[in-house]
């Protein structure tokens, strides 16, 4: 008779039900919430421009983020730069998660979310609180959002406010373009930018 | 700091099968377990950025569980309660209630000896450090406990039921 060795006699207390850690996340997400120890909530959602990390704060939607930022880096600076505080709770976005689902489908022309503006600071803040001015379906180029925040000559400075935008999508800079009607650059890449439009200008 | 979220998932299972061993399969292990990741949360920034999570984490667990073992010891607990013996038969392995049941009766020292080395894989030096002994205390706790569960589980799955003694 060969006895068994510890691991094999063992394994049947090994290996929880991963329906059970579903749960147990499920109960932390909430106990965090209600404790005020959640900083930072985050889920991700499938677009047709690539999926989409969505973060928030107790003020409201923090981030938007395109797959090519890397998620995980975009976590990383946030925990750096907010709170590592931070667990994915999706019912914290629900409400983010439907608006951006009825923006692409077609259905919605404008965001009506609380947004924590706290990454962004000075002119490009600025730029950023314009962007929403300009309508669905319609651009600006970068000169004329120059001229809108009152500094004609800052066209370069748009473009960083916009290629920095930490809520795309939501604060729609894919509505800028050069003055020649040509895309610019886009954080979730130019076809991201030409669906957006293309999305807006058939709705 | 890595985002609390990514010590839940390199974490979380460890510290669920301590859980387990040190309190049961039961809603007792996922009350410590949630206790222990609250609590974890809350605490968080304030944690030194060379800490090691794992045995932060688990050294957390470790006191929650112990915790709701006092509160569970100053409840009598009725006699018709006690753990039955568990079968000799059935099919090791596969029959969990029983080795759960068995692993319930060991003293707590052998139970988080077991929890820590075998299950979380901590070396006896470190599992000594976070349970707050000795290497050779918890050696010999490990081996004693394996060996009580040796005489419910004596083979290897497949091979012919014996009549197992269980003392």
């Amino acid at each position: 008779m060969t006895a068994l060795d510890p691991a094999a006699l063992l394994s049947p207390l090994a290996a929880p039900d991963p329906e059970l850690l579903r749960r147990l996340h499920l109960r932390l997400e909430t106990a965090a919430g209600d404790a005020g120890a959640l900083d930072l909530a985050y889920t991700t959602i499938g677009t047709p421009v690539g999926r989409l990390l969505l973060a928030a704060t107790d003020r409201g939607l923090v981030r938007v983020a395109f797959a090519g930022e890397d998620h995980d880096a975009v976590l990383a600076a946030l925990a750096a730069t907010i709170s590592p505080r931070i667990l994915r709770a999706p019912s914290r976005l629900a409400e983010a998660v439907r608006q951006l689902e009825e923006y692409f489908a077609g259905s919605r022309r404008r965001f009506e979310l609380p947004l924590d503006r706290r990454l962004s600071k000075g002119f490009r803040l600025s730029v950023l609180e314009h962007l929403p001015d300009i309508a669905y379906g319609r651009t600006e180029s970068y000169g004329q959002v120059a001229a809108a925040v009152g500094s004609p000559k800052a066209v370069r400075a748009v473009g960083t406010a916009c290629a920095t935008n930490p809520l795309p999508v939501v604060v729609p800079c894919h509505r800028v373009l050069r003055s020649d009607g040509s895309f610019g650059g886009y954080l979730g890449g130019p076809e991201a930018k030409a669906y957006l439009l293309g999305l807006e200008a058939a709705a | 700091m890595k985002p609390f979220e990514q010590l839940v998932t390199d974490h979380g299972t460890t510290v669920l099968r301590i859980c387990r061993v040190l309190l049961g399969p039961g809603a007792d292990a996922e009350d410590a377990w949630s206790e222990t990741f609250l609590a974890a949360l809350k605490a968080y920034p304030e944690l030194p950025a060379d800490a090691n999570h794992e045995a932060w984490l688990v050294t957390i667990a470790r006191r929650k569980a112990i915790d709701i073992i006092r509160i569970r010891t100053r409840t009598p607990v009725p006699a018709a309660d006690l753990p039955e013996l568990p079968s000799a038969h059935g099919n090791p392995g596969q029959d969990d209630g029983g080795l759960w049941r068995a692993v319930g009766a060991l003293p707590v020292r052998q139970r988080e000896a077991i929890a820590y080395h075998y299950l979380a894989g901590f070396p006896y030096k470190e599992a000594a450090e976070l349970t707050e002994s000795t290497p050779a205390a918890v050696r010999r706790a490990a081996a004693d406990g394996i060996a009580k569960l040796r005489l419910i589980y004596p083979r290897r799955p497949g091979s012919p039921a014996t009549e197992g003694v269980v003392k």
